[in-house]
């Protein structure tokens, strides 16, 4: 008699549970207007849409390589296997053509599909949840403009139980709520600007923020930086002065750095030169200010400690002075000071002294360029080492870097390498 | 005496202005393009040992559609579409001028003492084709001395086996294409992995004479539609 009164509180508990998570599933949704748009939207409309749609970098994810723009197809990898993008043309059967506005928004801003399934936060829409309807709209616009393409929708390839509805319903329960985007009177309007594009369609914290066991980043503390999953370029933090922080540069270097890919101060490389080509280098002069004055305010935290890891052995760092010499000096000089706009000091740049070492690692082994903009219309590359060199030279010439000239971090080790790289 | 001084003062401005620019790199092409000379050799002549093929004087149209078609997914290669992922169209078109532009000596060739009868086989195909099967010989697309015809056609000597026989390869699964119709896919699927062998093994074993340039033009039509050899 007991067990089933314990069977029967155990299951009243479970009927309850799930109860709560379907209803925070759907919390804040009105009723949706199925009814498509009769005529063609405006120009403007349409062209706000398209600028929108640059700030939100929506290509980089549903366009595949050489693919039909905004065609979907590509897969982005997570740890919990790869999503693949969808279709966003207006083609009735495989894209957004029986889409109406009320569904684009709701897809937005609450991160569920046309046909009520709950969509993966592979698809920014933590973020995007912020934009106003008014931007929506815009984009929805845009988005109706474009060719249709005939490409139906790849099956995501996610491992049990990522794959299961019920799993994913439970995750938005625990770490997704529809929001929208609060101006702060106290602030500029150049400030709630910017926080809007950051926070909102530009979603920097999908990069520049840690992520928990489950995939969710953590944003208690706002832009502080994170490995990128799958990837391994860290994405450094935006609120230390020690990793991205921009809190010490002038407004001016921030808008260069974000529209020509290069400033004074630094240039992007990896997946920020994306971002530069993709998103940033479009946007306009008073966004792309606004940006910089948010983040130029953004609260700084101190970096993760750099804890104290053995020394280097001798033998590890005359190893790595000797390939320093022999591949990198000529362009980055006999004591890491650098040569001019096309080799950076290597002697207290930040991406060399950085906690972790991913991306003074990312770049030894596969080089790169940055985004050709027309600020930068012919940019200098940096080699790829990863063809020449093994990953214990990579680690003793990343190590010697890291300690020489008065830079302080810790070692690189071979194990560290082989696991970036 | 003032004028004096402001002379010394502008040399010894001079002076710090060079050495605080010593380390700067020059504003040319070759600066900018130490990426590719890691792998591609010195120049983009190329090493002819393993599997990197020479770049330095090939036809510019040719390189500036390989550099396209890495962006663009028509040809794999993780480091090369890393590389010119974000590059714009004007660039890589200056790329392809820079590298097409070098005129450098080749080194000897690769491959040396293979069999008689592979050779043999090699050079039959490369010269006179396959009329049977409906294989046209190299020559009549890639020129005469088969060093490449401008705008777009490449050379084919100079290149290491290994590189070769993964062209060919990666033509005749589709995983390397051109623009349509897409000759040289046709072509590579009409051959036997014999054919393949026999072709890159001679082509690899010939010697390139420095004075040999690439043609401006081809005797007669191409035997076949091609989408982009002429462009």
């Amino acid at each position: 008699m007991k067990a089933l009164k314990v069977l029967g509180g155990a299951i009243a508990l479970l009927v309850a549970a799930s109860a709560l998570v379907a209803w925070l599933n759907v919390r804040g949704e009105g009723p949706i207007d199925e009814t498509l748009p009769a005529g063609a939207p405006s120009a403007e409309l349409v062209q706000r849409g398209a600028y929108l749609a640059r700030v939100g970098n929506c290509a980089a994810c549903h366009t595949a390589r050489g693919g039909d723009a905004f065609a979907g197809g590509k897969a982005i990898a997570t740890p919990f296997g790869s999503v693949f993008a969808s279709n966003l043309t207006p083609d009735a059967e495989t894209g957004i053509g029986r889409w109406s506005a009320d569904h684009f928004w709701r897809a937005m801003h609450h991160g569920r599909s046309r046909d009520g399934r709950l969509l993966y936060p592979a698809f920014p829409y933590p973020d995007y949840t912020q934009i106003t309807r008014e931007d929506s709209d815009a984009l929805y616009a845009f988005l109706r403009s474009q060719p249709p393409v005939r490409r139906p929708n790849q099956p995501h390839d996610l491992r049990f139980p990522y794959s299961s509805q019920a799993s994913l319903a439970v995750w938005r329960a625990l770490f997704f709520s529809p929001g929208s985007f609060e101006p702060q009177p106290a602030r500029s309007a150049e400030w709630n600007r910017g926080a809007y594009l950051v926070r909102g369609l530009g979603h920097c914290q999908a990069c520049h923020a840690p992520r928990n066991a489950f995939g969710a980043t953590r944003d208690s503390l706002e832009l502080s930086g994170g490995l990128i999953p799958m990837r391994n370029w860290y994405a450094p933090s935006l609120a230390s002065a020690a990793e991205a922080g921009v809190q010490d540069w002038t407004g001016d270097d921030v808008v260069r750095l974000l529209k020509d890919g290069t400033s004074a101060r630094g240039t992007a490389m990896g997946p920020m030169a994306e971002v530069v080509a993709g998103s940033t280098r479009h946007m306009s002069e008073p966004d792309l200010r606004a940006m910089a004055t948010f983040l130029r305010e953004l609260p700084q935290h101190a970096s993760a400690s750099i804890d104290d890891s053995p020394a280097v052995p001798a033998d590890v760092m005359e190893l790595g002075a000797r390939i320093y010499k022999a591949r990198c000096a000529e362009c980055h000089g006999e004591r890491g000071e650098g040569g001019g706009a096309a080799s950076p000091p290597l002697a207290g740049h930040r991406t060399v002294t950085l906690p972790s070492a991913a991306n003074l690692v990312k770049v030894i082994v596969h080089g790169g360029f940055p985004a050709t903009t027309p600020g930068n219309p012919r940019p200098y590359g940096m080699p790829p080492f990863g063809q020449s060199l093994g990953d214990p030279e990579i680690a003793a010439v990343a190590s010697f870097v890291r300690r020489s000239w008065g830079n302080d971090a810790p070692g690189v080790s071979t194990f560290d390498v082989s696991r970036i790289r | 005496m003032n004028l004096l001084a402001s002379a010394a003062t502008g040399l010894l401005a001079l002076a710090m202005l060079q050495t605080a620019t010593a380390a700067a790199p020059a504003d040319t092409m070759a600066q900018r393009m130490k990426a590719c000379v890691a792998c591609h050799g010195q120049e983009g002549r190329a090493t002819n040992q393993g599997y990197f093929p020479r770049i330095a004087g090939k036809p510019a149209g040719y390189l500036y559609n390989q550099l396209r078609n890495f962006r663009d997914g028509k040809r794999q290669n993780a480091v090369m579409a890393y590389l010119v992922d974000q590059m714009s169209d004007d660039y890589l078109r200056e790329i392809a001028d820079h590298f097409a532009g070098l005129d450098l000596p080749y080194p000897p060739p690769q491959t040396t003492g293979a069999p008689a009868a592979t050779i043999a086989r090699g050079e039959q195909l490369v010269r006179q084709g396959d009329a049977a099967r409906g294989i046209p010989a190299c020559s009549s697309c890639h020129g005469a001395s088969m060093t490449g015809v401008s705008p777009a056609m490449p050379g084919l000597l100079g290149l290491p086996r290994d590189y070769l026989l993964a062209q060919f390869g990666a033509w005749r699964s589709g995983v390397r294409r051109a623009a349509e119709p897409d000759c040289m896919g046709e072509i590579a699927r009409r051959l036997s992995p014999e054919d393949l062998n026999a072709m890159a093994t001679w082509l690899s074993a010939q010697p390139v004479q420095h004075a040999v340039a690439k043609a401006d033009s081809l005797p007669r039509p191409l035997p076949m539609q091609c989408g982009s050899g002429l462009r």
